[in-house]
């Protein structure tokens, strides 16, 4: 009962500057409050509250908190996943760079897909093998505990702080458009909502918030591009010959055009974003949801196949906004339409391209209903970002590293959900901090941090023998190191951030993947061959016994808790 | 069989031991190395899986050299349509990632699991 009050409390008071708001809305500066959308979003908030209240009765054990208790299908657990990966942004942001940009934009949403092969035939079946909650489990496997958990939890934090931080900010920026509430409203109900799913309702919660979430997303974007295709009369000919009539940059937008400037910026990009979904710690501790391997296999199966099926409705959504948004006064800032053209002179930029296409196809109500998908979007995605950071803390670093794993299970779970309001309380801070910065570089180097520390660490602890605690803890700090020095020197941050004169960058790539993922692999390896110590000679014996488990699955954490 | 009994504890007791924070490798694992069903899965999963990783990868930054080598290339109409070479491309590295998971999960399904389990079996 008490934890339905407390439940019912902080749902109060994530509603409360929705509800103080609504009194003082006419004659701001922005946008007027969209009921509709509010109204759906609401919907979605007290349906997502509803099941953490659920899930909060099953949330008892350990096991139950970080991995719902294995007891997720593969079917729910892929759901799940696209729900993880399909971001706001991949979802106005890459429809808005088609829209700008024409073909350019496949190739983001190309990158971010063909991580999940990779996870498929490397990583997935492994890791549900070997690991119990977090990908650090299986780094640590026979390797020295405390430097491995140390390493993992710091690449984990730093990934997990990345992405919120650009999560945050995109979310107030969008919810001041789409609702017209304050910046700091929209970041604070996204962050309270965030620690009410994640602490009272763990794992379970998370898994289907996700669910309901990727389940509404992909049906709206499925509408938008049937709408959009049923315009043209299903003739992609005439939706593509019509949008290169309409677009300024005409037959241009049909090939790869400036988004991608040279080859070694192309390679950069691609590594980071297919070696950096295989080392994202929200994704990657999806597959302790589930019961074995052969569930594990089935989730990224379907995962693969709605992210591919959404990418496809994006680049569709894009081009019928280029067609149906850009010939609209409605949606144009009349002011800019003469110095900027048509496409670029788009109300809120072109991440409201999609938004703005909703509200072509399907009028106020539907427009509505796309607003607050993307609001439960940003949710789902923080909480799943919260849990892995909080594990990271609770189960790497204070069962294990501080604790030596003397540790009751209670304890270990009150300290994530400690650790779960500090991650949601720094969140709404940092968002608030970085309004006014430009956030644009932090989902790439989250990325870019995940390709050049949890994945080599993840990989060679996995499948190469000869790896050792002393390599692997300085490798993956060197890799860990370079990405962020390298971002910091890109242009993406030195010119674009810092304010620094442009040219002036003294690192030439805003990608440095291709160069902090040798560093780790060339670290790692260096130093475990030259380790001969007498943990290395563990490290080294203790590969048998772990492969056999990683082949069999004998020995692995089984689904039950008890 | 000398194989079979050379092996040690039940499943069961390799789960208790699981529950330890310290990870102890199951005791029995060199019986199980020695199994030729074990050896095939081995080998038959690594070269399948990193052989397909290999096919993912070669697509992908073959698309990505296209783009950064070639840009005009994709940029060559089909036809007398508005439509480029780069749309069945990258429709392709799409559809070809689904497939690639699909191809792997339908032979782990058909093959590596019953391997597996009789490896399992065969070391109670």
């Amino acid at each position: 009962m008490n934890r339905f009050k407390a439940l019912a409390a902080a749902a109060l008071l994530a509603a409360a500057p929705v509800l103080a708001y609504a009194e003082g809305v006419e004659g701001g500066p922005k946008q007027t409050t969209n009921w509709s959308a509010i109204s759906m979003f609401i919907g979605f908030v007290l349906l997502t509250l509803g099941i953490t209240y659920w899930a909060a009765r099953r949330t008892r054990s350990a096991a139950q908190f970080y991995s719902a208790g294995g007891g997720i299908t593969g079917v729910q657990n892929g759901v799940a996943i696209s729900g993880d990966y399909m971001s706001a942004a991949s979802f106005l942001g890459i429809s808005g760079l088609v829209y700008m940009s024409g073909y350019d934009g496949l190739i983001y949403s190309v990158g971010f897909l063909v991580g999940w092969p990779v996870v498929t035939f490397l990583i997935a079946e492994p890791l549900r093998n070997l690991g119990k909650y977090t990908f650090a489990d299986v780094a640590s496997f026979r390797l020295g505990q405390t430097e491995t958990r140390i390493l993992a939890a710091c690449g984990s934090l730093v990934v997990v702080a990345f992405y919120l931080i650009a999560q945050m900010v995109g979310a107030g920026k969008l919810i001041q458009i789409l609702f017209g509430l304050d910046y700091w409203v929209a970041v604070v109900i996204v962050g309270v909502l965030m620690i009410v799913y994640v602490t009272f309702g763990g794992m379970l919660a998370t898994t289907w918030v996700q669910i309901i979430k990727a389940v509404l997303l992909l049906s709206g974007a499925s509408f938008m591009a049937l709408a959009v295709l049923w315009h043209f009369n299903f003739s992609l000919e005439s939706l593509f010959a019509t949008a290169v009539q309409v677009s300024p940059k005409h037959l241009a937008i049909m090939e790869p055009g400036t988004l991608v400037a040279d080859p070694v910026s192309a390679i950069s990009l691609g590594m980071a974003l297919i070696f950096g979904t295989a080392g994202l710690p929200h994704i990657l501790m999806r597959f302790f949801t589930v019961s074995n391997a052969k569930a594990a296999r089935k989730s990224v199966l379907v995962a693969t196949g709605l992210i591919g099926y959404f990418y496809i409705l994006t680049f569709i959504i894009g081009f019928g906004a280029i067609c149906l948004v850009s010939t609209n006064p409605a949606f144009l800032d009349p002011a800019l339409v003469a110095t900027k053209g048509t496409l670029a002179a788009i109300k809120g930029g072109s991440n409201m391209a999609a938004i703005h296409l909703a509200s072509a196809v399907g009028g106020n109500l539907f427009l509505g209903f796309i607003s607050a998908v993307a609001f439960a979007t940003i949710l789902a995605v923080v909480s799943g970002l919260a849990l892995a950071g909080a594990s990271a803390i609770s189960h790497d670093l204070f069962a294990t590293v501080i604790r030596k794993g003397k540790v009751d299970e209670q304890a270990e779970m009150r300290v994530s959900k400690v650790a779960t309001i500090a991650l949601g309380i720094l969140a709404i801070l940092l968002g608030i901090a970085f309004e006014n910065q430009n956030v644009a570089f932090m989902v790439g180097l989250a990325f870019c941090i995940a390709a050049s520390c949890n994945f080599p660490v993840l990989l060679l602890s996995i499948y190469w023998r000869g790896l050792t605690t002393r390599g692997a803890f300085i490798g993956g700090l060197l890799g860990l190191a370079s990405a962020v020095i390298m971002v910091v020197l890109s242009p993406a941050v030195w010119v674009a951030t810092l304010g620094n004169p442009k040219g002036s960058a003294p690192f030439p790539y805003d990608n440095p993947a291709l160069f902090s993922m040798t560093i780790a692999f060339v670290g790692i390896w260096l130093f475990s061959v030259l380790d001969k110590s007498r943990r290395a000679t563990i490290d080294r014996n203790g590969f048998d016994a772990q492969f056999v488990r990683c082949q069999t699955g004998i020995g692995a954490s089984s689904a039950s808790s008890h | 069989m000398p194989l079979k009994t050379a092996i040690g504890p039940s499943a069961k007791n390799v789960h208790r031991k699981q529950e330890g924070k310290q990870t102890m490798a199951a005791p029995g694992y060199e019986a199980i190395q020695r199994n030729p069903k074990y050896q095939q899965l081995v080998i038959q999963r690594s070269v399948f899986g990193w052989s397909l990783t290999a096919v993912t990868l070669i697509i992908y930054f073959g698309f990505i050299l296209l783009i950064g080598y070639a840009p005009k290339f994709l940029g060559i109409p089909i036809g007398g349509s508005v439509m480029t070479l780069g749309l069945p491309i990258g429709l392709f590295v799409i559809v070809s990632a689904f497939v690639l998971v699909w191809i792997y999960v339908a032979r782990a399904n058909a093959t590596y699991d019953s391997l597996t389990r009789a490896i399992v079996e065969e070391s109670r």
